[in-house]
């Protein structure tokens, strides 16, 4: 495990979470005093020296969304967290909110600090109830301790947070229905412009950011952005939490320096194929991303060299795939998760998801034709151009990358031939 | 619950307007069916001063909540990409013969209701199954039977595992 | 104002800042296709039919709702923004029962419209319509859901426009759906029938409950006297249905059009327009002179009347007990009419045509049987009328102008400007003003109360007496002037409130695709046709002098208040 740093996740296991006498023995709430130090405009460079890229899967550059909000002079200004973490394959919030719930709290405080916003809400998605619990726990702490509620360490700066609930819609994660959810709405995205930063919660400017970008934020101020950059590579700084799951041995959530490439996150620190098996393919940020065939597993885990050979970050989830897996079944797999969690809006995604499935499941039950292969394309295209949002325009992301590295078993489904013997004619 | 309480939950949460998710997960979590009553949204329509159509899309918009009873307990096996390559589909099929109902159904005796869910975010266990608020990995054919057996005996202490 | 210079197709196009693409190409003559787009509505951007390239943006871009910005290069008809929108086409047509043959909306659907500029010849994608049960459970509007395309067009006028909230979407993927709370039939919600969903639907999904076998019953039996009233807005719209500009005035032509349809005698709403202001005029000033309930509110929209019955029941005792001109012509019709040519009113069918479906509901209330009959039998709407002449083959173009029969054709301007949002109040004030001060009311026209803005105020001066009134169009400002009132913050006496935006001539019973910019042309029409008129009061109308003289006696008489009143009551919608 020598590749994993512990930087953000440096407290996990060593205190209990919540507790803000265990997280001040440990540095806590240095951050924030350095913070109100250095001013806004401080914070605001040093994370723009860092270059933290959003953690949630879009990737904006933090310190720069944070200044355009820091400049509007519209108030209240409110900060909404995304603890939504519906992409399949991400546990790595889970554990940031139930191991070190105060960090987040801190950086989250640090924004509104920064952007002067009065309240927060951290929207955690209803399947983490636990979760939930922690993190009212840990509020309710750091207002005892004078961390939150009125003039804060004497500065004249007030803030509240609390924690709202999802119901179950991975459509929230995206940050226009995170804030129709977080008003008491069905969570269907809104169009842009105007922009959630401009006009987001109850129509105020906005700040919306993953649990992980603001758990970062204190580690970039605490220790400097030059400090967070020795890690990683140039153009992506720094490290990353990732869930690795799937067919591997060592399940779990790792905090890892940019630049590993594939082959070490999957063989040096998740030990390998479970069972000696073959790799097949590697799912890299989610379901909305692309499928990594193994003959490129020496890509390194950054931004700019994932990117150039088609593939993302995405959230940090990495699914590991063995050879037992059909490729076919798998996208029917993906293809069913999408149908299901289309908020039913934009007609691409609403329509072509179910379009997608029904030929996928033509294909698993042997009735596939080269036919649907190109309906398949140009739905892909359709939703991935035309999509309101960026649920349906990833939604054949995986499909699209099998396509191209996998597309001899599509054929073989079209001749009645599952060459792992999963789909059953 | 009576009426007197349904209003009680409204006014915890102030009567807000954009407290209606939380509101209608308190309500749904204290019916004893796992769902919110018709009744009970006309209520919470009037309350908070909101069209009954705009209450009606918030229910059937988000999976947690239901408009139509349910089981005591929510059965939700996951059924994502990083279950489904550590044999979600079995497991499922295991939950429907140990039950004796299919994926949807409520069991005769209204203890339990078996859905299949998205991605619940622990995949370091899957496969893996959320019973109302607990969850439950790495299952087998055994975990399963064992799981559902101490449901049936009440429920308690379930996730010693 | 910035102005912003951008290439459309290579086009150069200069417009201010803030301009759409979708609006600034309009302005080179390219008109982009869209669906979900309304003028009169938010932008929403869900069809996603009217994409386009946009040199370096990611994807395409959907130009209803991009704002233009400096040296744009917009690409309407490239590659792929062409081939995508007809995918976009074809994934709608999948997801919609194939019926145009049978539809309502057959030659005057936007999907339709779509399907034949796009030149689609074949939909490749499986059809994945679902068969839902079509709500025909009240007496004015149809929901048929399968055809439903998701658009939200009926959501925001039902919730923004309306403020009744009768429909919203529900579900989510491909459930998704645009419907009432739980699936309710319209007649167990908060729906008033006001039919504004039936212009904004671009498709079949929604539209009014056909009486039209029911008058071709009638007019084709030989025992029946069939006799017809129309609204005045039908005269400015009906036009429309043929080809005519909005706006068009076609009286003549609409009494010989149902003349060829066999209708015995062909009558005027306007008349029974003009005995409700000599009604409502008296009303007015008992209140105003015996400490009556103020502000009296006017009666004559039933879309209304539902709105306050189901809303704001404490505040009924503030409506006119006046019915409204349709059901007054039927009372009447069944008693007056019928005794004067001897015919049993139990032989005798009274039609009306109207701008409006929440008419229909209000035929069937059970106050409008004051004759012993039901009064006025069946309402058909300006669309169903047109549909009736162009079954019956009748060449709209080629009519001659005919004149409305007696004793119901005689009418003044201040009965047709009923149409029009503020025409009530207007006639009413031409009354009220002459009949207590006595002296001749030289300047007929109260342009305050004209118009289409939501509330609009006046004040006038009678006898020395400042006499402040309100008119509001459209459900949302009515729910304005309501608060006020029950806040105790409306400090008017009389106030007119018609449920849809422009007033009748915008109701919804209207051309299908009726917008704002069509109402105006309306209402103008209306303001011209009364302009023209010989007499322009009510209470100058020799036929109801004679109606009083010979039939009610004197206004809130006896058998006015037996014909021409009605009460309301709390709506109950379980």
């Amino acid at each position: 495990m020598s590749k994993t740093v512990r930087l953000v996740s440096e407290n996990w296991g060593k205190i209990v979470p919540g507790s803000v006498s265990d997280y001040i023995k440990v540095g806590g709430f240095e951050a924030l005093k350095k913070a109100i130090e250095i001013t806004p405009t401080g914070v605001i460079e040093e994370l723009k020296k860092s270059n933290l890229m959003g953690r949630g899967g879009a990737a904006y550059p933090t310190g720069i969304k944070w200044e355009q909000i820091y400049v509007i002079d519209k108030y209240p200004k409110y900060i909404v967290c995304n603890a939504d973490e519906g992409e399949p394959g991400t546990f790595k919030d889970r554990l940031l909110l139930t191991e070190d719930p105060l960090k987040v709290i801190e950086g989250i405080i640090i924004a509104g600090y920064t952007i002067k916003a009065e309240k927060a809400y951290i929207y955690i998605r209803g399947e983490y109830p636990r979760a939930q619990e922690i993190m009212k726990n840990a509020i309710k702490n750091a207002k005892e301790a004078g961390f939150l509620g009125d003039n804060i360490l004497g500065t004249g700066f007030s803030f509240d947070i609390e924690v709202v609930s999802g119901a179950g819609a991975y459509v929230c994660g995206e940050n226009s229905a995170l804030v129709e959810s977080a008003e008491g709405k069905a969570g269907r995205p809104r169009i842009k412009p105007p922009y959630i930063k401009n006009v987001g919660l109850f129509n105020m400017p906005t700040l919306v950011n993953n649990v992980e970008t603001f758990a970062y934020v204190p580690v970039i101020i605490a220790k400097g952005a030059e400090e967070f950059t020795k890690y990683g590579t140039e153009k992506s700084p720094g490290t990353k939490l990732i869930s690795i799951c799937g067919n591997v041995v060592n399940r779990g959530v790792y905090e890892i320096p940019f630049g590993l490439t594939m082959r070490e996150i999957i063989y040096d620190i998740a030990g390998g194929i479970e069972g000696g098996r073959e790799l097949k393919f590697v799912q890299i940020g989610g379901s909305s991303c692309e499928c990594m065939p193994k003959e490129l597993i020496d890509t390194p885990f950054c931004y700019k060299e994932l990117k150039s050979k088609g593939f993302s970050v995405g959230s940090g989830a990495i699914l590991v795939v063995d050879d037992r897996t059909c490729v076919v079944d798998f996208i029917k797999c993906i293809t069913e998760f999408f149908v299901h969690e289309s908020c039913g809006k934009c007609t691409p995604c609403r329509e072509g998801n179910t379009q997608v499935y029904n030929i996928i499941k033509r294909f698993t039950e042997g009735k596939g034709t080269e036919k649907d292969i190109k309906l398949l394309e140009r739905l892909s295209t359709t939703m991935k151009y035309a999509s309101f949002c960026g649920l349906g325009q990833t939604a054949t992301n995986a499909l699209s990358s099998c396509l191209k590295y996998f597309r001899e078993e599509f054929i073989e489904h079209t001749k009645g031939i599952c060459r792992t013997n999963v789909c059953k004619f | 619950m009576s009426m007197k309480e349904v209003i009680e939950i409204i006014d915890k949460y102030e009567r807000k307007p954009d407290k209606l998710l939380l509101i209608l997960l308190e309500l749904q979590k204290n019916s004893g069916r796992n769902y919110i009553s018709e009744e009970w949204a006309e209520i919470v329509a009037k309350e908070l001063n909101l069209p009954l159509s705009r209450v009606h899309d918030v229910i059937t918009f988000y999976s947690m909540l239901s408009s139509k009873p349910r089981g005591k307990y929510i059965i939700q096996v996951c059924k994502s990409a990083s279950c489904h390559v550590r044999g979600a589909e079995n497991i499922l099929e295991i939950f429907e013969e140990v039950l004796g109902i299919k994926v949807g159904e409520t069991t005769e005796d209204g203890l339990f209701t078996l859905e299949a869910t998205s991605c619940i975010g622990v995949c370091d266990i899957s496969p893996a199954v959320k019973i109302n608020d607990d969850v439950y990995g790495n299952l087998t054919r055994e975990k399963v039977i064992e799981i559902v057996e101490c449901y049936r005996k009440g429920g308690l202490k379930c996730q010693k595992q | 104002m910035k102005e912003v210079n951008l290439t459309i197709d290579g086009i150069k196009v200069t417009v201010p800042a803030g301009t759409t693409i979708l609006e600034a190409a309009k302005k080179v003559g390219i008109n982009i296709p869209t669906l979900c787009y309304h003028p009169d509505q938010k932008v929403k951007a869900n069809c996603r039919i009217c994409l386009v390239e946009v040199k370096g943006a990611k994807g395409l871009s959907t130009a209803c709702s991009t704002p233009v910005w400096e040296g744009m290069e917009v690409y309407t008809n490239s590659k792929l923004a062409r081939e995508t929108r007809k995918t976009v086409l074809e994934l709608i047509l999948a997801d919609h029962p194939m019926d145009c043959l049978k539809c309502v909306r057959n030659q005057k659907c936007e999907l339709q419209k779509l399907a034949e500029e796009f030149n689609i010849r074949k939909i490749d994608f499986d059809y994945v319509w679902d068969e839902l049960p079509i709500d025909e459970s009240n007496p004015s509007i149809v929901r048929d859901r399968s055809k439903c395309i998701k658009c939200g067009k009926c959501v925001e006028v039902c919730n923004e426009v309306q403020s009744v909230g009768a429909l919203a979407f529900a579900n989510r993927s491909h459930d998704i759906i645009a419907t009432t709370a739980f699936d309710r039939p319209l007649k167990n919600t908060v729906c008033v029938y006001c039919g504004q969903c039936t212009l904004v639907c671009p498709v079949g999904a929604i539209y009014e409950k056909s009486d039209i076998e029911r008058v071709w019953d009638a007019l084709n039996n030989p025992d029946m006297h069939v006799i017809v009233q129309t609204a005045p807005a039908v005269r400015v719209s009906l036009g429309e249905e043929f080809g005519l500009e909005p706006g068009s005035i076609v009286t003549g032509q609409l009494v010989a059009a149902l003349k060829r349809l066999g209708f015995d005698k062909v009558f005027d709403t306007d008349f029974t327009a003009d005995l409700t202001i000599v009604e409502e005029g008296h009303e007015f000033l008992e209140r105003l002179q015996h400490n009556g309930k103020l502000p009296m509110i006017t009666s004559c929209s039933p879309g209304w009347i539902n709105f306050i019955e189901t809303f704001y029941p404490e505040l009924l005792p503030h409506l006119s007990t006046c019915k409204s001109p349709q059901q007054m012509f039927g009372a009447l019709a069944k008693t007056y009419y019928a005794n004067k040519i001897g015919i049993s009113p139990e032989r005798m069918f009274v039609v009306s045509i109207m701008p409006c479906t929440a008419k229909k509901y209000e035929s069937q209330r059970p106050e409008m049987y004051s004759s012993g009959y039901r009064d006025v039998d069946a309402v058909l709407t300006t669309r169903e009328l047109a549909r009736m002449l162009k079954e019956a083959g009748i060449d709209f173009s080629k009519l001659p102008s005919e004149d409305f029969d007696a004793p119901f054709g005689i009418t003044t301007g201040a009965g047709v400007i009923f149409g029009a949002t503020g025409g009530v109040m207007e006639a009413a004030l031409r009354t009220v003003y002459e009949v207590v001060t006595g002296k001749e009311l030289k300047n007929l026209d109260f342009e305050a109360v004209r118009g289409l803005k939501g509330v609009k105020e006046a004040e006038v001066e009678i006898n020395g007496k400042k006499i402040k009134v309100a008119v509001a169009n459209g459900l949302s400002n009515a729910r304005k002037l309501l608060d006020m009132i029950k806040e105790g913050k409306a400090d008017y006496q009389f106030i007119e409130i018609m449920a849809c935006p422009g007033g009748c001539i915008g109701g919804g019973g209207q051309p299908f695709g009726t917008t704002n910019e069509m109402r105006e042309k309306r209402i103008k029409a209306i303001y011209d046709v009364d302009k023209q008129m010989p007499l322009r009061k009510s209470h100058e109308n020799p036929a109801i002098k004679a109606l009083y003289e010979e039939f009610l006696g004197h206004p809130l008489g006896e058998r006015s208040h037996k014909l021409l009143h009605t009460h309301y009551r709390a709506r109950d919608v379980k």
